[in-house]
């Protein structure tokens, strides 16, 4: 049977407020534990939430970029469950009138049509503490208790683990360049649940759905959405039901495992949060909340098609990342030719593996726009080959000299002159007798061997293009 | 007077007597203490206060500030910064909170003397005599046998029986008004919002109070004074100015529109209360008040809604009580994180606060919400508006504090409905946030005070201050004392 999968995620990311959503402890991680804590992040008794003015500024911000409608009236709501890592044994969040509603998030799938992935809301919430469990005992940090989370939750429109994994990395994107969250999973800033079911290729009904946690990067969440496809398929097509339940991705053993089933699910007992009274947004906050957005990724990936005829490809790799978008449009502008490809190249290409290989990005690495583009046009106008300006580029990063510097300091500069090049010719050509016999008997590639001998002599500083044309002549002579 | 009475003056006659140097705050806290070592042994108003407490002025400076080391008793479910706060309940035994109620910083900041004086309470506000408290009851300063009226049993008591100038209690369905009522004393619900609740560990956050108990007008003006005002700790306090209360105490009500809510005077009401009360409009009126009777249609609704709403907010808030990082935590051996929560509030939580945990749990359950916690919500609106409508005619409402005098100790334990019937002219006010005051209008044959209680609308605390001080002013039953 063929099935189709039904895909949600919920998606949590901590907002990087200076200070937490209801108290003014500070939200740095990495402290001491319990460290940045104060009676109201306690939960201590008679202690009261106050509202993070630029967490809800940073909320409307999100919402505004998936456009969402945001809510005139908003409040927060109490949602009750007992457990020690939340110390008021309630989270102060959002559940009938969330901060915003009814957005979007097209995704854009190589080779495919951009895909349209409704958002149901996006909602302020607080953060509970971290448990650290010992052999014996449990350990309570509350440093993260009250950090302001911000909730953002899809419909169920993805129907691949491919598509889900694009969907989070272009959302990533967006939330990297509004400048609101570090989204670093490694450190639970952002978090995804997922909402799987299958159902019939062509039906409408719902399957029933799994809801998948404990996934800890991108490609966990790939790889759990895999296997739960795969399990799910199996049950259905040999007769048995899917349970609905919450299961934990295990990422040692590559499986999902079964948490609880719906039968102990709980009854959050959401009642508007008295401490907090409803307010309103108004329409001029949110206009002005709006005029702060930058350009987003995929605007800005269509005005370098445009402006600067990249390919597709080419652009989508340049805007993941906002500050590396702007570094690789400041290189743009400071080289004058029209086609740009020369220096898309070299962005990709080298710039892109050095900065892999330093663990940092583009725009991380020490070379400014300006010293990229001199290294490149030596490049263009041939002065300096290929090859000999890779070493220029790691010289260069590595001692902020200027290209022209280190390629002077090497003695890399091409040779191009045609009677350096006329001896080099002569001496491979007398050489390698055999070679040059084969050549004018008709074998074409015995040329290229001679090429690259050649080069070897002149330590890869001939200009190969120029030997080429030198060695043909002569061996035709 | 002998400075070994001190303690039987208002604090405004006390002051008066510090500006001329005729007493010191040492001396007042001496009188204050032999008064407490007297009486407090029948009265028991105040909890964990042994023979050899200290009550000192550890200020070394001349104050010139509002309360110059004058002693502010203090309920025990108001933070005090190092000191034992506990709700009177053992699920917070030991709890010493780090930091002060903002009404405790704004009392210190003023001069007073904050010392171990925490009264006695029902446990978590949680009741109309003061019986649900883990340390037992308050006994009523005019009767022994009879309770001092709740949940701020023991700040009346206290006030009542001169072993305290002034006193703080927090009102959420009438805990300041009906102790005051049964104790002969005077007790404000200000509006809610115009004093900081951060500190006050929460019953009902959207009805909770906090409010002087005093021994009379002038004092309560003063105190409200002290403790109001907008604090960017509590969300929920409201950011308008404070006026010189004291400037409201104006001898005159000729001209003032007094409402007479119908539904306040049928069944259900003591006669001899329902008479004095009647009596005491009389004397509003010969003083020149315009009284007319007004309907609040909504009243018959005020105690289910109240329960609900009450009990709701309290489920949620009791819930950080787990013995997780403070308070009580079971010594019995558990298996897991569960059955200790369970351990710990089992042991912890009396009778009372667990009827009102499980009341409350209820009420906001799946599938209960909309029929119970929603409704209630609309009816409260109703209860508002009726309010509304009445004070665009009227400039206050005057109703009986309390449906009977205070009654026997162990009279209504076994009845909790009964108990919260007790509540039943108060809780409106908390309900639509309304400002409300009770002070003595009379007692009994057997001799127990009856409070008149006045409504007026938000913020518009001058009003029931002006109402009651030409009242006070024109009768004496604020001077009787108890004896004791």
């Amino acid at each position: 049977m063929l099935y189709e999968p039904v895909i949600g995620l919920e998606v949590h990311v901590h907002l990087k407020t200076k200070s937490k959503a209801f108290c003014g402890c500070s939200t740095e991680f990495g402290a001491q534990p319990n460290t940045q804590t104060c009676p109201v992040c306690l939960g201590f008794p008679g202690s009261l939430p106050v509202l993070n003015k630029t967490a809800l500024d940073y909320a409307i911000k999100v919402a505004l970029a998936l456009g969402c409608r945001v809510q005139e009236y908003t409040k927060f709501d109490r949602k009750n469950y007992f457990y020690p890592d939340l110390p008021k044994n309630y989270q102060i969040s959002q559940y009938d009138l969330p901060l915003s509603c009814d957005g979007f998030l097209d995704i854009h799938l190589q080779g495919a049509a951009s895909k349209r992935i409704r958002i149901r809301r996006v909602h302020l919430e607080e953060d509970a503490g971290k448990l650290i469990h010992r052999q014996d005992t449990s350990l309570a940090d509350f440093n993260r208790s009250g950090i302001p989370l911000l909730e953002i939750v899809s419909e169920p429109d993805i129907n691949s683990a491919g598509q889900a994994h694009e969907y989070l990395a272009e959302l990533k994107s967006i939330l990297e360049y509004l400048d609101v969250s570090d989204c670093d999973m490694e450190k639970g800033s952002l978090r995804c649940d997922a909402n799987i079911s299958l159902r019939k290729q062509g039906s409408l009904e719902l399957g029933v759905k799994s809801e998948l946690k404990n996934m800890n990067s991108f490609k966990a969440v790939r790889d759990a959405l895999n296997f739960e496809i795969e399990r799910q398929k199996e049950l259905l097509d040999s007769g048995q039901a899917v349970i609905q339940e919450t299961r934990l991705w295990d990422a040692k053993q590559l499986k999902t495992l079964s948490m609880r089933s719906k039968e102990e699910a709980k009854d959050y007992r959401y009642f508007p949060e008295p401490d907090l009274s409803t307010f309103s947004i108004s329409a001029d906050k949110i206009a002005g909340i709006r005029k702060g957005i930058p350009e987003l990724p995929r605007e800005k990936l269509l005005r370098f098609i445009k402006e600067y005829g990249l390919s597709e490809y080419d652009a989508s790799v340049l805007v993941i990342s906002r500050r590396d978008a702007i570094f690789s449009e400041q290189c743009f502008k400071a080289y004058a030719p029209k086609e740009k490809k020369a220096v898309v190249n070299w962005l990709i290409g080298p710039l892109l593996s050095e900065a892999n290989n330093r663990g940092i990005g583009l725009s991380d690495l020490k070379i400014e726009p300006a010293a990229l583009i001199e290294l490149v046009n030596f490049v263009e106008r041939q002065e300096i080959s290929l090859l000999s300006a890779k070493t220029v580029l790691t010289q260069m990063l590595d001692s902020v000299k200027s290209a022209s510097e280190v390629i002077k300091e090497k003695n890399l500069l091409q040779i191009s002159d045609t009677r350096a090049l006329e001896d080099m010719a002569e001496q491979v050509i007398k050489e390698n007798p055999a070679v040059a016999g084969d050549y004018k008997s008709g074998k074409e590639s015995a040329l290229m061997f001679l090429v690259g001998e050649a080069m070897k002599k002149s330590q890869g500083r001939a200009n190969p293009k120029a030997l080429k044309e030198i060695l043909e002549k002569n061996l035709k002579k | 007077m002998p400075k070994e009475s001190l303690n039987r003056l208002t604090a405004h006659e006390l002051l008066q007597r510090l500006d001329n140097k005729q007493v010191t705050s040492d001396e007042i806290l001496s009188a204050l203490k032999q008064r407490i070592k007297e009486v407090e042994p029948d009265v028991r108003a105040y909890v964990r206060l042994d023979k050899s407490f200290e009550l000192k002025n550890s200020r070394t400076q001349e104050l010139k500030c509002l309360f110059q080391g004058l002693p502010v008793s203090i309920k025990d479910n108001i933070c005090t910064d190092g000191l034992n706060t506990e709700c009177c309940s053992k699920i917070l035994g030991g709890f010493k909170p780090p930091y002060d109620a903002t009404v405790i910083k704004k009392l210190k900041e003023a001069g007073a003397v904050i010392a171990d004086l925490k009264t006695n309470m029902d446990e978590f506000a949680f009741g109309s005599s003061t019986e649900n408290s883990f340390f037992g009851p308050t006994h009523n300063p005019w009767d022994l046998e009879r309770v001092p009226g709740g949940s701020s049993g023991g700040s009346a008591a206290a006030v009542a029986a001169d072993e305290a100038i002034l006193a703080l209690g927090s009102d959420t369905g009438g805990s300041i008004r009906q102790p005051a009522s049964f104790c002969g004393v005077v007790g404000l619900k200000p509006t809610y919002g115009r004093v900081s609740r951060f500190g006050l560990i929460a019953f009902a956050s959207s009805l909770d109070q906090i409010g002087p108990i005093t021994k009379d007008v002038k004092d309560s003006a003063l105190l409200l004074g002290a403790i109001a005002g907008y604090d960017p700790n509590d969300s929920t306090s409201v950011d308008t100015p404070v006026p010189d209360y004291t400037r409201s105490l104006i001898n005159d009500v000729k001209g003032i529109k007094i409402g007479l809510p119908k539904e306040y005077f049928v069944e259900g009401i003591d006669p001899q209360v329902k008479a004095i009360v009647e009596e005491a409009v009389e004397k509003l009126k010969k003083l020149g008040a315009f009284v007319e009777p007004v309907s609040l249609r909504h009243t018959q609704y005020a105690a289910p809604v109240y329960y609900i709403v009450a009990t709701a907010e309290a489920s949620s808030n009791l819930a950080r009580f787990d013995g997780v990082q403070y308070g009580h935590r079971s010594a019995t051996p558990g298996q897991g994180m569960l059955q200790m929560y369970q351990n710990t509030r089992e042991e912890g939580f009396g009778e009372e606060a667990k009827r009102r945990i499980l009341l409350g749990t209820f009420v906001l359950s799946h599938g209960y919400y909309e029929a119970y916690y929603l409704r209630a919500l609309k009816v409260r609106t109703l209860i508002k508006q009726d309010f509304d409508a009445v004070f665009e005619g009227f400039d206050c409402i005057l109703t009986p504090t309390a449906p009977t005098p205070a009654f026997k100790i162990g009279e209504k334990t076994d009845n909790p409905l009964k108990m919260y019937l007790s509540d039943i002219y108060t809780i409106c006010a908390n309900l639509a946030g309304l400002p409300a005051i009770s002070l003595p209008c009379g007692f009994t044959k057997e001799g127990l005070p009856v409070g008149l209680q006045i409504l007026a609308k938000p913020f518009a605390e001058e009003m029931l201050f002006r109402v009651a001080y030409t009242y006070e002013q024109n009768t004496q039953w604020h001077k009787m004392k108890p004896k004791l």
